[in-house]
């Protein structure tokens, strides 16, 4: 299946804004972290489709998976 | 001893008062609401004689503790017709907390067609006719303020929008760097204008200095309370590295950016305007990526934005900044935004109501979308003169709305509503709904929680919870608008159990008291009901405590979210 992986603030560092990936069908969120280099404890936001997920959300083909590290502002 | 600086414009004269028994426990937020609500007639027009501005340094104000350097102003605000508190940071603040002025409360208005500038300093207000400096933006008033009496000299001006009394017009604080901070909201600087003041000057020379009870425990507290902020990434790492925008991103993940006049919830150019791409421009073209708006700010969430030359641009350009003519707009020029924040700055408008503004005035056909080039003109030809197109632009969202026959009008008691769908960021929607404030994001920000993960997690786009969510919110941040702190310390106290024990612990070793949480929940209590008050009496109920009808009626993509609160759950809010 592919998804849609998007990264931002400082996960862009030496990485990239966003790019497809091609991963096993229920690919849990967790395991496309740790492919990055990044821990769990790292990741502040996980947004799957423009909801918030989790580190166990599986993913499905056409996803669009977003993580940010954990910012904040207004 | 902390005294009352009182001036009256009627009759020019200058007092100085003991403060209250009342009052002795007041500061910033709690101290403006209470004299407010105390002095001011509710009906009266809030540009008139009877209405009061008030400014008061927080309860920590002018001591060491990080992030304490915020000012607050109060009055009946011309914009909602309520009680309006706007808080800002720069050099004020501080300088007013060392002279020993708890308050400073300008009444009255001038007979005559005369202006006035206020000198401040250890032996109370001089009061001088201005003539010189009349018409001038804000950053030239700073300049001459600067060259007639010193460099260190503090200033609160306002700009043209002031002087003309638009209602979106703001009182400006000179920062760190003789740049701008501003109250912005809700039209504090049409009340300065109204009393025909254009400056006030403050002179810290010889300021006694904010004396603590308990030094000791000062220090022990203030270090636990310093480590919490930069212990959290948000304040510790995240501000200080991409500002407030970096905000941009998030909610355009979320669906909760208002685009286009909030007609959709997602900005297709959101990366060309985001704190990421802001960051990268700043640092490649030598500005700052970190700047405090005051002494002692350790989070560092401003920066200096220049432009392709190198030149100074902008400073202290926010997120709501950035989103209101960025993609309610749809300007997808970053720099045509930080020209614009810089003008808004000068002329002395809130750039939240004249973003927001802008969104309505493209939909009534009096520019096109996207068209920054015209934006800047309307802000240098129109606004900034005073014509009668500019001063129905400088009357907010609401004036062009009505003026122009627009129906789709975000305002909640005739003040914009800033940065965040509430159709799919429902806790911030009742927030605006029914803060005292007008719609305004900071007095409740449920962001944290419904978005960011910060204290807890709250569904955006369910209704569970949402009305709990921004009551506790709005009860707190009343609490420390209330000390001086800068509302960012809400994200630390938010998750970072020794955060809040620690600020509790700085007010009572300041004027040796034992506080407990509960008094300061009380506090915010206390203020919100007051301020409540205030507005029932001058004719706000709970009918204003809504969102416009649009966002009932026209889901909002790409949850195609709508606000679907009732009344009564609404109304669930003041249920404390």
């Amino acid at each position: 299946m592919q998804i849609t992986l998007k990264l931002f603030a400082t996960f862009r560092n030496g990485r990239f804004k966003v790019a497809e990936q091609e991963l096993a069908e229920g690919t849990e969120v967790r395991a496309v972290v740790l492919s990055l280099g990044l821990t769990e404890e790292e990741i502040g936001i996980v947004m799957l489709n423009g909801r918030h997920g989790e580190l166990d959300s599986k993913l499905a083909h056409g996803d669009t998976l977003s993580l940010f590290p954990l910012v904040g502002g207004g | 001893m902390d005294k009352i600086f009182r001036v009256n414009m009627t009759d020019l004269t200058t007092k100085i008062e003991e403060v209250p028994a009342a009052w002795a426990g007041l500061g910033g937020r709690s101290l403006t609401s209470t004299i407010v609500a105390a002095e001011v007639p509710p009906t009266c027009h809030a540009l008139s004689a009877e209405n009061k501005l008030v400014f008061a340094p927080g309860l920590l104000t002018g001591t060491p503790a990080a992030n304490s350097g915020r000012l607050s102003a109060g009055a009946k605000s011309p914009l909602t017709g309520g009680i309006k508190e706007s808080n800002a940071g720069g050099t004020a603040a501080q300088m007013l907390a060392k002279l020993g002025i708890k308050a400073l409360i300008i009444e009255g208005a001038p007979k005559g067609d005369a202006w006035y500038n206020l000198a401040v300093g250890v032996n109370g207000v001089t009061i001088s006719e201005e003539k010189e400096l009349l018409g001038l933006g804000n950053f030239a008033v700073i300049d001459a303020v600067e060259a007639r009496l010193g460099k260190k000299t503090g200033v609160l001006t306002i700009g043209p929008a002031g002087e003309l009394k638009m209602t979106a017009a703001n009182i400006s604080v000179k920062d760190p760097d003789s740049k701008i901070r501003s109250h912005g909201r809700g039209g504090l600087g049409a009340v300065m204008g109204s009393k025909q003041i254009k400056f006030i000057s403050i002179d810290g020379e010889g300021a006694p200095g904010v004396k603590i009870a308990d030094p000791d425990k000062f220090k022990t507290a203030a270090r636990a309370f310093s480590k919490a902020i930069l212990e959290h990434p948000v304040s510790g790492e995240g501000l200080p590295t991409y500002g407030t925008n970096v905000l941009v991103n998030i909610l355009n993940e979320a669906g909760g950016l208002p685009t286009r006049n909030f007609t959709t919830g997602q900005f297709e150019a959101h990366d060309k305007i985001s704190g990421e791409t802001m960051y990268d421009t700043i640092v490649a073209r030598g500005g700052k990526p970190k700047h405090g708006c005051h002494a002692g700010c350790i989070i560092q969430c401003s920066q200096v934005y220049h432009d392709k030359d190198g030149k100074y641009v902008t400073s202290g350009f926010e997120y709501e900044t950035i989103w209101g003519l960025g993609a309610d707009c749809c300007i997808d020029n970053l720099d045509d935004i930080a020209r614009a924040d810089n003008l808004m700055d000068d002329i002395g408008i809130d750039s939240i109501e004249t973003a927001v503004m802008f969104g309505v005035a493209m939909e009534a056909g009096i520019l096109n979308w996207g068209d920054s080039k015209e934006m800047l003109r309307l802000l240098t030809d129109e606004i900034g003169k005073g014509t009668a197109l500019g001063r129905i632009l400088g009357g907010g969202a609401g004036s062009v709305g009505r003026t122009y026959g627009v129906t789709r009008v975000p305002v909640v008691k005739n003040q914009a509503i800033p940065a965040y769908d509430p159709r799919s960021v429902k806790g911030i929607g009742v927030t605006y709904a029914t803060s005292t404030m007008g719609a305004d994001h900071t007095s409740g920000y449920t962001i944290a929680t419904n978005i960011l993960n910060v204290g807890g997690y709250v569904d955006p786009l369910k209704k569970d919870g949402q009305v709990e969510l921004s009551r506790n919110l709005q009860i707190a941040t009343a609490a420390v608008d209330s000390t001086g702190m800068c509302i960012f310390v809400a994200f630390p106290a938010l998750d970072i159990p020794e955060c809040l024990p620690a600020l509790i612990d700085m007010i009572n070793a300041r004027f040796g008291i034992a506080l407990t949480g509960d008094d300061v929940t009380n506090l915010g209590k206390y203020v919100l009901k007051t301020e409540r008050e205030f507005n029932q009496k001058a004719g706000l109920s709970n009918v204003h405590d809504r969102l416009p009808d649009f966002f009932k009626n026209e889901p909002v993509a790409p949850h195609n979210a709508v606000w679907d609160f009732t009344d009564e759950e609404l109304d669930e809010f003041w249920n404390f």
